[in-house]
């Protein structure tokens, strides 16, 4: 029977029925004995899963042979139930596999957990009772039930990591013990102990860990000596040190793990052994979203990848870079995404991908189209867009997703320059961001609505994109919090002359006010589809106050022709009815009235959605995906969107134009390296322009102007021309206080030579320009003489900028005409400014009078010092050029940089150059950290963000916007210190001063 | 663990042990993705696959495929070592194992995997521990065996 059950079984598996043969295998396991059992165990778990009928009939059998004294029948029978078990029938068994839990063989018991485990997976409930005794399972002396409780536990914290919190130093302790090699040698697997133990017992912890900071600490001595003890020799070690690594970067990070679980991933990928090379990519796919940089790292690798002749390598490169994919590098990831469809074959691959293709794309793409076509199209395109945003594809995660994705990419805009925007996206964005921007949870609406603040303070704002912009803020507002800033808002637009503008801000003032109204009105989290607005189109809830004011003794409402024709008759003005007034009036009175709000502001809060019923629908899930080709044509010409300065647009450009594959390069290294160049663009040079707006040479020249003397040069005309913004506005309020100062200045420019005796320096000062002379200069330093003429200098550091005066004295007795002067600077963009008394740098001096110089500097590239190189020649007698230098330290350039630690945290992964290097710390100081930090601050104008514990971390700003972070660290002693910024050198160069500014101290 | 399936080069099952329902017909379908998907593989790409939401680890020893489904998040390095621990284990107990031991003692090798893995997970990682339940079964059996074959007076 053991033998035609074996052929049976043989004949199933090579694909011929052998139905027949169920019934007689579940005879043998009943009615066998020893081996002949176990085979007919076998079969039953070959032929049958856990619907067949036939498998009820095992129920009896497995009872009795789990009540058997014979150890091997209770290890067949544990086996089985593991395997395929009816799920209704496991109460029937439960209570005899609890027993087995206190049995005194190991194997049972471990097998009886193990059977728990598969209860607890197809049926929780009904174990729901154990748990003490998974606890019991977890402290058994025999370490192979504490594996197999693991399972169990795995499943158990994975589902709810909240409960488990104190089993976490258990846990702890036992990896302690597994990787200190503490089990017996059993359990060593190629000399490695307990391998598997050690994988389970990492992801226990990572999800314990997990955004915990308390839970996290306790564990990182236990990870850093795993990651110490796998030594780089087997499969398995390296399988230990992936699973640390993930741990590493899901609990709470710890820098000095996190530095070296990065080294890991680096050996990972730059493995020759293919294998090590994926799971490497798989880490890394993991880890960049914290860490951005990682991926900057191994670049070249990714793109060697990318190119790998294994699909799988490719697909996992595409993924890798599906993560890091941002405004900049979208069109190259598409591209390769496409590419790599092309040649795919798989469907389940295909459908995910072209998923993200089109995630990334479609947003993207309408971004670049709504930026570019701007206020030209036709309104229903973007009606369109928001239409198939609301109503979503078929797939509920995917709407989710492309929402999400939406909102942050809009957040990403609106953080960089707005006002260049065009009206209608802007109009597109506030509507998202008001619907959509609770689906980001971590982004506060506090935060949103400071952003949309900053568009309604916009200038060039029309009025119909404040309204959408207020209609958002209203919704968002619904939230509850930051209804300060939203109250703020409504006062201004309150008396606002527009009336449509009047209205939302009542709107939001009253929804600010009483939030019972709020949620009524605008209720959370309801699908706009599936809540039907019953819009009271006759108005009948007016139909109280219609007859009050009938009796007050109004007149009887006309409908308009009525009214035309009366007039006409009357011969009488022709007024037009008011169109506008009449619906405010009504909703207003609709919001006082408590018992009706709801329909009327609902279709004043949504009217955005209601009007989208009408229109044609332009891109369904099929639509865009046919008109793909030719929409990404546009978009490519357009890639330079207006985020970007111009010479991020020339190298976007170029890389463009080398991409596609089809023309091979000789150089396919370079061609490579430009892959890499656009691919990785967004990561290293991202946000340090649109950061900071550009407020500062604008305001700056205001000033001049507001000065009014008339000299007024052409270039200053055009720039505060075309850059007049509010910040112009705001840099005006300054120049009025340093009025004072400039009649002050002036009056003593009368009389220089007042006071022959007093010190050269002092006389100098004197010519100063006004406006500088309340801001504190360097000393001023001889430069050179040339003939009657002596050349002189000093820096002025101002907010805004570095403003270099070069001072010109004739001590001749004639004055002298025309002394040209070039100066140069190889780090420096030096710009002429305006002087006091002529708009161009050649100008004559009167004896015995000096000329004022003013030169506005700019750093291009970095340098510990930098230096201006100038010539200057002496018109009179025979002809003499002399050259002069006047150097600069770097530090001069630096400015704080206030922002908040979160906006830290978001710079920080954006920046790609770094240097980090320890310092010395101020050690007599009770508080060596603070005292090191204010002296950096007091010194190099560091802006000191925030300090926690041990660390601390800075910003400044090179002129003219230019970030540059610092994070600090006392260590050993030491203060361990890691510069980061989007400009290459500064970092270097700046660490450099905060080395010397430590010295000197 | 979601499934493990032994072909040979040819495409022949040899062994095959589902730790989840499917139903029949899915099973066909997906032996018959699993032997191509893998067959068609170049020797020198990695031991990795996608298919659908399921990770698939192979590798090959002499012309048996062995091939492991795990979740996505399961760690891919680490069902290769189960693999290749389940080879270690047939190859102890066969001695030098051969496609052919599999092919006329197959109930053996299911034996070896069911004290190897219990319902998708890890039960025993040490070979000797194995072995010893293996044997101790064949034991019982040869004891039965000798019984059986006493002449029954």
């Amino acid at each position: 029977m053991k033998e035609l059950m074996v052929r049976a079984i043989y004949c199933e598996s090579l694909g011929y029925e052998a139905s027949f043969s169920y019934i007689h295998a579940i005879k043998l396991a009943q009615q066998g004995a020893g081996l002949e059992k176990r085979v007919g165990y076998l079969a039953v778990s070959l032929f049958l899963n856990e619907n067949h009928e036939l498998l009820l009939l095992l129920v009896n059998t497995v009872l009795k042979d789990l009540q058997s004294t014979n150890l091997i029948e209770v290890c067949m029978a544990l086996t089985v139930v593991s395997q395929m078990f009816p799920k209704d029938m496991i109460p029937a068994i439960l209570p005899l596999v609890e027993e087995k839990l206190n049995h005194p063989k190991e194997i049972i018991r471990r097998k009886a957990v193990l059977a728990l485990y598969k209860f607890y997976l197809i049926a929780p409930n009904q174990v729901q009772h154990i748990h003490n005794k998974f606890r019991k399972a977890l402290c058994d002396k025999d370490p192979g039930v504490m594996t197999a409780s693991l399972h169990i536990y795995l499943q158990m914290i994975q589902e709810n990591p909240e409960g488990y919190k104190d089993l976490t130093a258990s846990f702890v302790t036992i990896l302690k013990q597994v990787v200190g090699g503490k089990l017996p040698i059993d359990f060593n697997y190629h000399s490695v102990p307990a391998p598997w133990l050690q994988i389970q017992l990492l992801r226990i912890l990572s999800f314990l860990g997990k955004n915990d900071q308390s839970v996290s600490e306790l564990m990182y001595e236990v990870l850093d000596e795993s990651l110490q003890r796998a030594e780089m020799n087997h499969n398995i070690t390296y399988a230990i040190l992936y699973e640390c690594v993930r741990c590493i970067y899901t609990i709470h990070p710890k820098s000095e793990l996190l530095e070296k679980a990065a080294q890991c991933i680096g050996n990972f990928v730059l493995s020759p052994k293919i294998n090590l090379k994926y799971l490497g990519l798989k880490a890394l796919t993991y880890v960049v979203q914290q860490d951005p940089k990682l991926a900057l790292q191994h670049q070249m690798t990714i793109i060697e990848c990318l190119d790998h002749p294994d699909l799988i390598i490719k697909r996992e490169t595409l993924e890798l870079l599906f993560r890091i994919t941002n405004a900049q590098n979208v069109m190259v990831i598409v591209e390769k995404m496409l590419e790599f469809l092309r040649v795919s074959t798989d469907d389940y691959t295909t459908i995910d991908l072209v998923g993200k293709v089109a995630e990334l794309w479609f947003i993207e793409t309408m971004n670049t189209v709504f930026s570019v076509g701007g206020d030209m199209m036709q309104p229903d395109i973007p009606n369109s867009f928001l239409k198939l945003l609301s109503e979503g594809f078929d797939c509920v995660e995917d709407d989710r997703k492309l929402r999400l994705f939406a909102v942050d990419s809009y957040i990403s805009l609106l953080h960089g320059e707005p006002g260049k925007l065009p009206q209608r996206f802007l109009q597109v964005i506030s509507w998202v961001l008001g619907e959509y921007s609770h689906l980001r949870e971590e982004l506060e609406p506090a935060s949103v609505l400071r952003l949309l603040e900053k568009l309604l303070d916009m200038k060039q704002t029309s009025s119909e994109t404040k309204n959408w912009v207020l209609m958002a803020m209203t919704k968002l507002c619904v939230g509850g919090a930051s209804v300060s800033v939203a109250q703020q808002v409504s006062e201004t637009y309150i008396s606002s002359m527009d009336t449509v503008l009047r209205q939302r801000a009542q709107e939001l003032q009253h929804f600010g006010q009483d939030s019972e109204v709020r949620t009524r009105v605008l209720p959370r989290d309801t699908d706009l589809e599936n809540t039907i607005f019953d819009v009271d189109s006759s108005l009948s809830f007016l139909d109280g106050f219609v007859s009050e004011a009938l009796a007050a003794g109004a007149a009887p409402y006309k409908p308009p022709h009525q009214r035309q024709e009366e007039l006409a008759q009357a011969k009488a003005l022709s007024l037009e009815p008011y169109g506008l007034s009449l619906p405010i009036s009504m909703s207003s009175c609709s919001i006082a009235d408590r018992q009706s709000p709801t329909p009327l502001s609902m279709s004043s809060g949504l009217s955005t959605t209601l009007k989208l019923d009408g229109v044609k629908r332009v891109w369904g899930r099929e639509g865009y995906l046919v008109q793909r080709e030719s929409v990404e044509e546009t978009a490519q010409v357009e890639v330079p969107s207006p985020l970007r300065s111009p010479s991020q647009q020339a190298e976007a450009n170029g890389s463009h134009s080398q991409t596609p594959t089809q023309t091979p390069t000789p150089e396919p290294e370079q061609e490579k390296q430009q892959l890499a160049a656009s691919l990785f663009f967004g990561l290293s040079s991202q946000s340090s322009v649109c950061l900071m707006g550009k407020s500062g040479p604008t305001s700056h020249r205001f000033r001049r102007k507001a000065k009014g003397q008339g000299s007024i040069s052409g270039a200053t005309e055009q720039t505060s021309k075309t850059k007049l913004n509010d910040s112009d506005i705001k840099g005006s309020d300054p120049s009025l206080s340093e009025d004072s100062g400039l009649v002050a200045a002036d009056s003593e420019d009368m009389n220089p030579h007042e006071d022959p005796e007093r010190p050269k320096d002092l006389c100098l000062s004197s010519h100063l320009p006004a406006e500088l002379s309340g801001l504190c200069h360097s000393e001023i330093s001889p430069l050179c003489s040339i003939q009657s003429l002596d050349l002189s200098a000093c820096h002025v550091q101002k907010d805004d900028s570095l403003v270099l005066v070069i001072f010109i004295q004739n001590s001749s007795d004639s004055a002298i005409r025309q002394i040209p002067l070039d100066l140069d600077s190889d780090e420096l963009e030096v710009m002429y400014y305006v002087s006091r008394v002529s708009d161009s740098p050649v100008e004559d001096v009167r004896s015995h009078d000096v000329a004022v110089y003013q030169y506005s500097l700019t750093v291009k590239r970095p340098s510990v010092h930098v230096e201006v190189v100038g010539t200057v020649s002496c018109p009179v007698g025979t002809p003499q050029t002399v050259r002069f230098s006047y150097k600069l330290p770097l530090t001069t350039f630096i400015r704080p940089l206030t922002l908040s630690t979160e906006e830290y945290g978001t710079m920080w992964l954006a920046f790609s150059h770094d240097t980090k290097q320890n310092l010395t710390l101020i050690s007599d100081d009770p508080e060596p950290l603070t005292a090191t930090l204010s002296v950096l601050k007091r010194k190099l104008q560091l802006h000191v963000v925030e300090i926690i514990g041990m660390e601390g971390i800075l910003a400044c700003r090179l002129l003219r916007d230019r970030p540059c972070l610092m994070h600090c660290r006392v260590h050993a002693g030491a203060l361990a210190v890691w510069l980061r910024s989007p400009v290459p050198d500064l970092p270097d160069c700046l660490i450099y001063h905060c080395q010397r500014a430590l010295q000197e101290d | 663990m979601r499934f493990l399936l032994l072909f040979s080069r040819q495409g022949k099952l040899r062994l095959q042990k589902w730790f989840t329902p499917i139903s029949e017909r899915e099973k066909k379908k997906i032996i018959r993705d699993m032997t191509s998907m893998v067959l068609a593989r170049q020797p020198r790409s990695c031991n990795f696959l996608h298919w659908k939401d399921l990770k698939i680890i192979y590798k090959r020893y002499a012309s048996l495929y062995f091939c492991l489904a795990v979740d996505n998040q399961e760690n891919e390095l680490l069902a290769l070592e189960v693999i290749h621990r389940y080879v270690e284990l047939l190859d102890k107990y066969f001695g030098n194992v051969c496609e052919l031991d599999i092919i006329f003692n197959f109930e053996k090798a299911y034996f070896i995997l069911d004290e190897f893995l219990i319902g998708g997970e890890i039960q025993e990682t040490s070979k000797q521990v194995v072995n010893r339940c293996i044997e101790s079964s064949d034991m019982l059996q040869e004891t039965m065996e000798e019984y059986m074959s006493k002449p029954a007076f």
